[in-house]
């Protein structure tokens, strides 16, 4: 369980987190969700310590992140942010295989293959191994960077806006993927700004706005009209289909 | 398939390494005759010892500043590294005057220029770098040239104000600095600084894959468990250090590097460091010996290497610019 309690974070004077407390379940796949600004991101990259905490505490499975060491953390939990850009001009296979640094430090083991091989399986890119990531189309490459995330093998995922440059397909075949991820025992914590993703594969909604707590639960609690329209300050309407709802987020209300 | 890797790998650098052997022998035996020829050739070995130093510390610097800035049009001569270091030795040159300076001896004057180096350059850019790798926006890298490109006037400009106001004795001390020449490699400096450039080579080297990791920016690094400001601030002072001995010895040297770095990442096999940076090195010192084997053996031109690399470097950093490759 991550463990987040009385967390404070601004950015210059501007306020971002304002006494965030709240828990995500283990073994689950968790959406947080809010409109922009939220503090969304800013809450995923304190959890995955990209960013110092400067008031707060966050533990992971009851080890303080602040003072656990970083390469016990990245074995615990990989995160992958929004904006990824490799200095270097590196082949799919390449950087998945950097997945595997907090366990190689450089010297890969025989082991080390096989994950990589088996996280290049997972997302469907064995075919495209050998070729340079700036040869790839944005979801392609979107599709290497969780690959390279699959690869450190850690318990915990936490991802930024994975399905950002994704097409429907490959967006429902990463959330797909996430789901085979949790029903084999990870934890993930995924940004998500389509809520109806959310709604039909996460177990568990955090609803972040104006970097509080609005609302958290399983997804038919909280994707009601009352509840995504408070949180998007607009009127909507949500459907079952198939026994999961359906949010009408583009109909003129 | 792992051996022809290993295959593909070492071919540059054999192929490198055997032309450099070859620069280096036409440039200490072409013409060597006459009765002074120990003499002669005692002189050539020091330049030649010189280049080799100076272009494997410039190689080096490069590739390392551009790993930790994550990108290919920088070096740390465009961010004004060099212009920092005429600046701390005019400074010295004021403060201790001119037979102080001299009093010092070039070791002890240079090894106080080197630290004074690196802490003003962890100073300086560790809180540029540093910046710019945790704001959002993260690699804001026309902001990134611009600093530096302001930063190097900046320097320039007080080293110019400080020689002002030196008596002229001492400003010409400071001015013969402030050109690149391999003619006047200091050869009680020669042991030092091969030290200090071999010092950081090896500890680049032994860095490799961790820089590796450096280079996929700040984001991945830490979630991959690396110590990255740290790694970033080491590798900082150790581009410190290497461009402040290469200047020390020869003087300032804007683009070598730039050609340098830009053709090592076209002819290494992997963009992994412990390939990269020997090759870049090798490159580097070949370009020097074989540049002034060219125009001190065969046209006769004793200081022509600096110019032409500087005017064919410079070319090559607008073709860049102008081709959009920033990144």
């Amino acid at each position: 369980m991550i463990e987040v309690s009385h967390l404070h974070h601004s950015i210059g004077r501007r306020p971002i987190l304002r006494d965030l407390s709240l828990r995500l379940p283990r073994g689950q796949i968790t959406a947080l969700i809010g409109p922009n600004g939220a503090g969304k991101s800013t809450l995923l990259s304190l959890i995955g310590r990209l960013v110092p905490l400067q008031q707060g505490r966050i533990t992971l499975n009851g080890a303080d992140i602040a003072t656990t060491p970083s390469r016990d953390l990245s074995r615990r939990m990989a995160i992958l942010s929004q904006h990824n850009a490799p200095g270097s001009r590196l082949r799919v296979a390449e950087l998945v295989a950097f997945g595997r640094w907090p366990h190689s430090q450089g010297r890969p083991a025989p082991e080390d293959a096989g994950h990589v091989a088996a996280a290049l399986e997972a997302m469907g890119l064995s075919p495209l191994a050998h070729r340079f990531l700036d040869e790839l189309s944005g979801g392609q490459r979107q599709r290497a960077f969780i690959a390279m995330t699959l690869a450190q093998g850690a318990e915990w995922l936490l991802l930024d806006e994975p399905l950002a440059a994704l097409d429907m397909a490959h967006a429902r075949g990463v959330m797909a993927q996430l789901a085979a991820l949790r029903d084999a025992g990870k934890s993930v914590v995924v940004v998500l700004h389509d809520v109806n993703h959310a709604a039909v594969w996460a177990d568990h909604i955090v609803a972040l706005k104006d970097g509080a707590l609005a609302a958290e639960g399983p997804p038919a609690q909280l994707c009601t009209p009352q509840v995504l329209g408070a949180l998007y300050d607009m009127p909507l309407q949500v459907m079952q289909v198939a026994g999961k709802p359906l949010i009408l987020h583009h109909l003129p209300g | 398939m792992v051996r022809s890797v290993v295959r593909s790998v070492a071919r540059p650098l054999i192929w490198l390494g055997l032309a450099l052997a070859l620069a280096s022998a036409s440039y200490l035996f072409w013409g060597l005759s006459g009765p002074r020829w120990s003499f002669v050739l005692g002189l050539r070995a020091v330049k030649l010892a010189g280049m080799l130093l100076v272009g494997a510390a410039v190689a080096v610097a490069t590739v390392l500043f551009q790993t930790l800035s994550r990108n290919r049009i920088l070096t740390p001569q465009i961010m004004g590294f060099d212009a920092l270091y005429l600046l701390l030795q005019t400074l010295l040159v004021a403060g201790l005057g001119v037979t102080g300076f001299a009093s010092l001896g070039s070791p002890a004057r240079f090894g106080l220029e080197v630290v004074a180096m690196i802490a003003l350059a962890l100073v300086l850019f560790g809180l540029l770098l540093g910046r710019a790798g945790q704001d959002k926006g993260a690699q804001d890298i026309p902001r990134l040239i611009l600093t530096g490109v302001i930063l190097g006037v900046l320097f320039r400009s007080l080293t110019g104000l400080v020689a002002r106001v030196l008596d002229p004795n001492a400003y010409a001390v400071v001015q013969q600095a402030g050109f690149a020449s391999f003619a006047r490699v200091d050869a009680t400096l020669l042991p030092l600084a091969a030290a200090l450039v071999l010092g950081c080579i090896a500890l680049a080297l032994r860095l490799g894959p961790a820089l590796d990791v450096l280079a996929l920016g700040r984001p991945m690094a830490l979630s991959l468990g690396l110590a990255h400001d740290r790694l970033l601030r080491l590798v900082l002072a150790l581009v410190a250090a290497l461009v402040a001995t290469s200047t020390a010895l020869v003087g300032p040297l804007a683009f070598l590097g730039l050609i340098v770095a830009g053709f090592a990442h076209l002819l290494s096999p992997a963009p992994r460091h412990r390939v990269l940076l020997p090759v870049a090195m090798l490159l580097g010192a070949l370009l020097l010996v074989a540049g002034q084997t060219l125009f001190e053996r065969a046209l006769g031109l004793q200081s022509a290497l600096s110019v032409v690399i500087e005017g064919v470097g410079g070319l090559f950093f607008l073709w860049l610019l102008l081709k959009g490759k920033l990144r």
